[in-house]
């Protein structure tokens, strides 16, 4: 079934590196705007949040901001979930829950994504690193860095991270895949989620009888008893749908940002300690999450100047918010050299993205070993032919064509 | 220098720890911010302001030494 017709939704338009013209404009003249969410001329609208104080606000504010879930076609209800239903397919997410019930579950999983216990992977992702490069290598030139390394990259960290054994990878990676990319029919996605989600079960049910030391298993075994199958099967299916196209998306388009300023490429060169703030800024300036989870008001606020009603929808803008000049100054320039700013592409508060470490890790080291083995990487298509990523919910770019 | 940090305001980062083990560290529970020590000495300063302005959770603020915690001892952390 071919994707429903009509413009993407303005706050996951882009242009280039840049939010779409649209969404610029609408960040420019105010923080909070009611945007139209139904087909053509339905009344149905959502609050727009786009300056960087009112996002902080809904997103530090799980009180009086939901991110549960509660519509949809669920069994006996008539579009509105009761207060204490779940949709199966929704159980273990952590994004659908709110505190206290979240608190619980992300507890559990917090000690294995500490800066420290992700370090621990750091020889196992350098590794995936080199494999994935001896594969552009063999591939190429021109190779494709979507295809040989960023997409397979971000997957195999996340099956080292999760335990997918190596022999299943690809066809687990594939069908993570389908059930994201937004270009394809509803019934396809729908089977591909539900095949990798039945994987992700038996996974979790061969863990509790046998734990190894990887994370699931230390997960069963410190905190077994407080944790359900169901939810460590979503917890693992969030993991991997959360660090695939977010990771995939920052390679891609970062290794592009940085092509096109060859004097940041040099001084990573010349010192990869410099690469952290590289990566920090790359993480502003490109922000590649469109939008967190929506949030439900629960309660009557007033967010940047505006009355948002108990009921209503707000949908968050990530990349408008970290392009405020309330973050940071002149903040349409990539500028590794810019003073420490508190950017929101991780999101905020109590839902701020569990996979942070791991994530800059991730980063560090696969613009670290990307430029160490190609020191003369470049573009081998021309610049404007470079087709950006539209269809997934992170941003990104459908091929990068490079030689060396 | 005085370093505090607010683990209400938290969201367990884990970057302060990343850019200045000297000063900040997590905790293994709830991976929110530890202090590994609350009086650096001024050469951490520089480091200390930055890892307070990246801060996600604006839980970090320095401190003049022996302040009684007041506004006015309160830097600009925001930069
Ligand atoms: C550059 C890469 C990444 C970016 C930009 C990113 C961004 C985000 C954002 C914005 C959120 C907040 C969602 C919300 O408020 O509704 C989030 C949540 C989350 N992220 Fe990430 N993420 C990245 C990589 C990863 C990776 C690699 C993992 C896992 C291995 C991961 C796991 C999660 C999880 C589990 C949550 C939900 C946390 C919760 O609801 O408590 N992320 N991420
Ligand atoms: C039994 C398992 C699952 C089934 C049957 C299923 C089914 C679907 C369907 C039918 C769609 C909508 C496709 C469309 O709009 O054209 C969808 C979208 C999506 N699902 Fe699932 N899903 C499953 C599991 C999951 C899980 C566990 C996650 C965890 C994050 C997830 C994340 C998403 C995302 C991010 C989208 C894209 C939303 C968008 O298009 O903006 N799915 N899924
Ligand atoms: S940087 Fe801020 S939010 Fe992150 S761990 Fe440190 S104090 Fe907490």
């Amino acid at each position: 079934m071919p994707r429903r017709p009509g413009p993407a939704p303005v706050h996951t338009r882009r242009s280039r590196f840049d939010p779409g013209a649209e969404l610029r404009r609408l960040a420019a003249e105010r923080p909070v705007t009611r945007i139209g969410a139904g087909p053509g001329d339905s009344e149905e609208y959502v609050w727009l949040v786009t300056g960087y104080d009112a996002v902080r606000q809904v997103l530090g504010d799980h009180v009086r901001f939901s991110t549960r879930r509660r519509f949809g076609r669920a069994a006996g209800t008539a579009g509105t979930y009761p207060d204490d239903y779940r949709p199966d397919d929704m159980i273990g997410q952590l994004m659908d829950y709110d505190p206290p019930e979240h608190t619980r579950l992300r507890k559990i999983l917090t000690p294995e994504f500490t800066v420290r216990r992700i370090r621990r992977l750091r020889p196992r992702i350098e590794e995936i690193a080199a494999d994935r490069l001896d594969a552009v290598e063999r591939a190429g030139p021109p190779a494709d860095l979507v295809e040989q390394f960023a997409t397979p990259f971000s997957g195999a960290v996340l099956c080292e991270l999760i335990g997918v054994p190596r022999d299943d990878r690809e066809a687990f990676l594939r069908r993570a895949r389908h059930h994201l990319d937004q270009g394809r029919g509803r019934q396809a996605r729908a089977a591909a989620g539900a095949a990798f989600s039945r994987y992700l079960a038996a996974l979790v049910a061969g863990q509790r009888r046998d734990p190894d030391d990887g994370f699931l298993g230390m997960v069963v075994r410190d905190h077994g008893a407080d944790v359900t199958d169901k939810e460590l099967r979503g917890v693992c299916v969030l993991l991997m749908l959360a660090g695939l196209d977010n990771i995939s998306g920052m390679l891609s388009l970062g290794t592009l940002v940085l092509l096109e300023h060859p004097g940041r490429l040099a001084e990573i060169r010349a010192d990869p300690g410099t690469v952290d703030r590289t990566v920090e800024e790359l993480l502003r300036y490109l922000t590649v999450p469109h939008a967190p989870t929506p949030r439900t008001a629960l309660e009557d606020v007033t967010v940047g100047g505006q009355l948002v009603k108990a009921g209503e929808h707000l949908v968050v803008s990530l990349p408008t918010a970290n392009r405020d000049p309330a973050l940071t100054a002149a903040p349409d320039r990539f500028d590794p050299a810019r003073a420490p700013s508190a950017h929101l592409a991780f999101g905020h508060g109590v839902h701020h993205c569990l996979g942070a470490a791991l994530a800059r890790m991730e980063l560090c080291i696969g613009y670290t070993e990307l430029l160490r083995r190609f020191p003369h990487l470049r573009l081998a298509a021309p610049a404007a032919e470079v087709p950006f990523r539209l269809h997934t919910t992170a941003y990104g770019l459908e091929r990068l064509p490079v030689a060396w | 220098m005085e370093v505090r940090v607010d683990r209400d305001r938290c969201v367990g980062s884990g970057l302060c720890m990343m850019h200045v083990p000297a000063v900040f560290d997590q905790s293994e529970d709830d991976g929110k911010v530890l202090l590994a020590t609350a009086h650096p000495g001024p050469g951490l300063a520089r480091s200390v302001r930055g890892a307070a302005g990246r801060c996600p959770g604006r839980a970090i603020s320095l401190h003049a030494d022996g302040g009684t915690g007041g506004a006015d001892s309160t830097e600009n952390v925001r930069q």
